[in-house]
């Protein structure tokens, strides 16, 4: 679980996060979404440690991240895992050393040990024959079926994704969606994505918070988002007539 | 008076600016340095890039230096030759000219200003190209300490680079012997007995010295612009042109020093 507490970030004079309050809690996911430049990648490079704030408290199973030495911050990273808008696979290595490159580093395994581990991550995302490839030689999709794979390689207890959708077709974009979830649930992960995906958000959207101008401005359910009067969330998530013909319907029905 | 004042009222703002960006900017690099040696990765993964490291950088600009050194000795043995007209000075002294100064400027001074463009421009690239594709968050974010994985190997490696120049040294010397006797600027005797002449051990660990400066110069500020660059592929490129550069400039800085240190 991880809970964040009122956290304040700037950059200069540019106010980006204005006190941000919620919880994530394990083995649901839960969607960050919000308009370009409304504090979502700051929010989530926050979660990550990579950004300090100035102001409030992240908790991560009860342990304040404000509070950790060097060495257990570096300890906490290792139990969280990232999924990258562009995958952020490295280019020099082929599927398997991406996905092997994290118990490289930091286990004591054996090359078998690593291999059987690498195995069965790439086969939980359905990448069977790719394991030689270089990741300029496989689709899209793939990379990021690779990158979840890195990520989830170490048993986490955290998954961060950057908008997993971007650049792939709905189809594609659903399968990701649909493997996010089913991981989150399979290992009890709290995963938190970041997402402008608006299928993403009713298929999986267990908790979804909605970010405007570095404030949370809504927070609730994939059920709940359609019953919603807050204007800037039906202006956001239904800026499209399609979905504000769902939207219509939804509510006909419920009437 | 009053408009040299005006003047300097305009500008100084600027020269402000400027002295601030560049004290921050070598601010940073001296940080970045810190780090390289704080928290190093797994020995047997370190091991691995090391090697890999001083493959592209060292034995990758073996060629290019054993070719640019033979060149540049033939053309010193000429430039040399054709300016001691007087029959009282020895031939021989054409030899001495060539060894001392491929050995003293030409080996580590110009090989290195070819190496900050080859290699420099390299290290820049591939750090920047990770920076821009978030490879180097991604380390971040695995509990990697990314500087010291990605700039501590090149450091090592280039420990290697005193054995180029060396190679670089004995090649442009060649060079010079064979532009010396087969053009008919110096007979082989003459060149060789002026290449013994004088010889003053010292010079060549002044270079060594010198070389190993260099080489943490051309691994470490084209990393620092890998590392700190912001912006896309197009900024990758003035990255690598920047680095370039600098690179350049602080080795001439250096060189000035190190010889008025050493020899002066």
């Amino acid at each position: 679980m991880i809970e964040v507490e009122n956290i304040h970030k700037s950059f200069g004079d540019a106010h980006i996060l204005k006190g941000v309050s919620t919880t994530f809690e394990d083995g649901k996911t839960n969607l960050v979404i919000g308009q370009s430049g409304s504090g979502k990648t700051v929010f989530l490079k926050c979660l990550l440690g990579l950004f300090e704030p100035e102001e409030g408290n992240i908790c991560y199973n009860g342990q304040f991240y404000s509070e950790l030495s060097g060495d257990q911050r570096r300890d906490l990273r290792q139990e969280m895992g990232m999924v990258f808008q562009g995958s952020a696979l490295f280019d020099s290595m082929t599927v398997e050393g991406n996905v092997m490159f994290p118990l490289n580093m930091f286990t004591n395994q054996s090359k078998g040990e690593m291999q059987d581990r690498v195995d069965f991550v790439l086969e939980r995302v359905n990448l069977i024959d790719a394991h030689k490839k270089f990741p300029s030689e496989i689709s899209g999709g793939m990379q990021k079926r690779v990158a979840i794979a890195r990520a989830i390689v170490m048993n986490p207890k955290y998954l961060f994704c950057d908008e997993p959708n971007s650049g792939l077709d709905p189809k594609t974009a659903i399968l990701i969606d649909n493997l996010i979830q089913e991981i989150t649930k399979e290992y009890n992960i709290t995963t938190v994505i970041n997402t402008h995906d608006m299928n993403s958000v009713m298929e999986i959207g267990e908790k979804i918070i909605f970010l405007k101008d570095g404030y949370k401005e809504w927070e609730g359910t994939n059920k709940e988002i359609f019953k919603t009067d807050n204007e800037a969330v039906t202006n956001f998530v239904y800026s499209s007539e399609l979905f504000k013909k769902v939207r219509q319907m939804y509510i006909e029905e419920r009437n | 008076m009053v408009k040299c004042t005006s003047i300097l009222l305009f500008l100084w703002p600027q020269v402000y600016f400027w002295c601030m960006k560049y004290l921050e900017a070598i601010g940073k690099y001296f940080i970045m340095i810190w780090e390289v040696f704080k928290k190093p990765t797994k020995w047997p993964v370190m091991r691995s890039l090391i090697l890999k490291e001083i493959d592209e950088l060292i034995f990758g600009s073996l060629g290019i230096i054993i070719f640019i050194s033979f060149f540049i000795g033939g053309v010193v043995t000429i430039q040399t030759a054709l300016n001691l007209n007087n029959p009282l000075i020895p031939k021989s002294l054409i030899g001495f000219a060539t060894r001392q100064s491929v050995i003293l400027e030409f080996a580590p001074t110009f090989t290195s200003i070819i190496m900050a463009g080859k290699v420099g421009s390299y290290i820049t690239s591939s750090i920047g190209t990770m920076k821009v594709t978030e490879q180097i968050d991604a380390l971040e974010v695995m509990g990697v300490n990314s500087v010291n994985y990605l700039v501590f190997p090149k450091i090592i490696a280039m420990l290697a680079y005193p054995f180029a120049v060396a190679i670089a040294m004995y090649v442009g010397i060649l060079g010079g012997w064979i532009a010396g006797a087969f053009g008919g600027y110096a007979p082989s005797g003459e060149f060789i007995k002026g290449l013994q002449l004088d010889f003053i051990p010292f010079h060549i660990t002044y270079s060594f010295i010198k070389t190993v400066v260099f080489a943490f110069i051309i691994a470490t500020i084209p990393s620092f612009h890998g590392l700190y660059m912001k912006g896309g592929a197009l900024e990758v490129g003035k990255a690598s042109t920047t680095a370039f550069v600098w690179t350049s400039v602080v080795i001439i800085i250096t060189n000035y020093i190190l010889t008025q240190l050493m020899l002066g």
